[in-house]
């Protein structure tokens, strides 16, 4: 304690009281803007909620990176697929043609879209990467529908700030933000290296977010619900991901 | 007290500095003990996550239908991997993956703090940048002669770092840290998209995962090799000094 002089305790204490009230202020700002992720509570809030910050401070408009055709890798990795169930084995009977995305929530005209109809709308195809977040990854050229066109389509509401979408398998659920949403990038697709896309990777529909980690971009996708909050969903996490212990924002 | 002491202090004129400057400030005591929680936090968790895929690749990409440039020879926590083990571990990578990030925040956060200070306050100009002529070569090759054959500190190392160290710590410092940061964000899809050279000067998101491993165990070692050493030198009294600051000896 010897050390501890009048002056020295006072800058010390000052230090604290701005350090505390930055906090406090930070996390007000962030609120405001929206830019607590639904999983921001709890002990690994703090890091999320930085994360996420960074993220959409840095990355709302900057496009994954494209690859040229020769990048393509030869061997992909689809992970595993768990049985899909009697309901998809229907479908997958009728060339998927009776394969419905519906669409509702805050919208102007909800409903469902056959996959001919969606096929019908401009496409668009990338080659990006597909990181896991165990680790591995592997580059595809995708082709599908930006899922802006589609939300432009259905007429989402301004007020909107979420999209959450589903698989047919029912315990895989998923919500991207706005920025997300309506990037140029985030395409509902239908197809992968010039051909429709194989059922391991996702066929008939797949929802792919190129600048998260692979676990966002959900296979098999039946549905879209656009929302201005993710509270009512599930345990109010976000996603099935948070739920199982994964960060809602698969960024990084 | 407070005046007794100050009649202390002035009636030893001469060691005035060494009891009033601690070994170590109170800035770097207390960045070095949050550096060391959050690294090794960092470590556990990054273990965690590698079990998940214990396999590693040179350039963009690489999964089990790609060869690996090696394989670690221990389980994994996902079933699709081809371990050589009849079993697969429980899955740890949600809550690593939440508390890596955590903790790579606060490793950030206070190693900006640290080297601002250790600019601003003259700390890296006092204690960790070699002075020129102890980088000459017969000084450089007698300081190594000297630690190899751990001859005990000369009676200025006692209470300063000597050359080797100071070497270490700026390795560690500036480069190790810096790396390993560097490498983490570049495995990031959404960093890629908005830095895409912090990927491609690396040779590749693979790649920047690979490097990310080998500078992670450079700094296992260095921890293993900073915990011997300050064994040697008096376990007790040296992480006593990184606690309460310590008298200089």
């Amino acid at each position: 304690m010897r050390n501890l002089s009048r002056r020295r305790l006072i800058t010390t204490g000052l230090a604290a009281t701005a350090g505390a009230g930055g906090l406090a202020a930070a996390a007000k700002l962030a609120k405001q803007y929206g830019l607590i992720p639904p999983d921001g509570g709890g002990v690994y809030g703090p890091g999320e909620t930085l994360t996420y910050v960074a993220q959409r401070l840095l990355t709302r408009h900057s496009l994954a990176r494209e690859f040229s055709r020769t990048q393509i890798s030869k061997s992909p990795f689809a992970n595993e697929v768990v049985p899909l169930g009697e309901s998809f084995h229907r479908l997958q009977t009728g060339g998927f043609a009776n394969w419905r995305l519906a669409v509702d929530g805050m919208v102007a005209r909800p409903g469902s879209l056959l996959i001919d109809q969606i096929k019908s709308f401009p496409s668009r195809s990338q080659i990006t990467l597909v990181a896991c977040e165990e680790g591995w990854s592997y580059i595809a050229e995708w082709i599908g529908v930006p899922l802006a066109h589609i939300l432009d389509v259905v007429g989402a509401l301004p007020e909107a700030r979420y999209v959450v979408y589903r698989s047919i398998q029912s315990d895989w659920w998923e919500s991207i933000d706005m920025a997300d949403a309506l990037h140029p990038q985030t395409l509902v697709t239908y197809g992968m290296n010039g051909g429709d896309l194989p059922i391991p990777f996702g066929g008939p529909l797949r929802l792919r977010v190129p600048r998260q980690l692979g676990y966002k971009s959900v296979k098999y996708i039946t549905s879209l619900t656009v929302t201005d909050s993710l509270k009512r969903f599930g345990k109010g996490l976000g996603s099935a991901s948070p739920e199982g212990g994964y960060a809602w924002y698969a960024g990084i | 007290m407070a005046d007794s002491l100050a009649v202390q202090i002035s009636a030893s004129a001469p060691t005035v500095d060494r009891i009033v400057r601690p070994r170590h400030g109170a800035l770097v005591r207390v960045t070095h003990w949050i550096t060391t929680l959050s690294f090794l936090a960092l470590l556990l968790t990054g273990v965690e996550i590698l079990m998940s895929h214990p396999r590693f690749y040179w350039g963009e990409t690489g999964n089990i239908n790609t060869a690996p440039l090696f394989q670690l020879p221990i389980p994994s926590s996902r079933d699709t991997v081809p371990t050589g083990y009849d079993y697969v571990l429980p899955d740890q990578n949600g809550w690593s993956r939440y508390l890596h990030f955590q903790s790579g925040w606060v490793l950030v956060w206070t190693g900006l703090v640290y080297v601002a200070f250790g600019f601003l306050s003259g700390h890296f100009r006092r204690s960790l940048f070699p002075a020129r002529a102890e980088l000459s070569p017969k000084a450089f090759s007698s300081a190594v002669a000297r630690h190899l054959i751990f001859r005990r500190s000369r009676e200025e190392e006692a209470s300063s770092y000597n050359m080797l160290q100071r070497l270490t710590y700026l390795l560690v410092i500036f480069i190790l840290f810096p790396v390993v940061v560097w490498t983490g964000l570049a495995m990031s899809p959404a960093i890629a998209s908005a830095i895409p050279q912090a990927v491609t000067v690396l040779g590749g998101q693979q790649s920047a995962r690979t490097i990310h491993f080998f500078v992670s165990v450079l700094l296992a070692i260095f921890l293993l090799v900073h915990i011997a050493m300050v064994c040697l030198a008096g376990f007790r009294k040296r992480v006593g000094a990184m606690i309460t600051g310590g008298a200089r000896d």
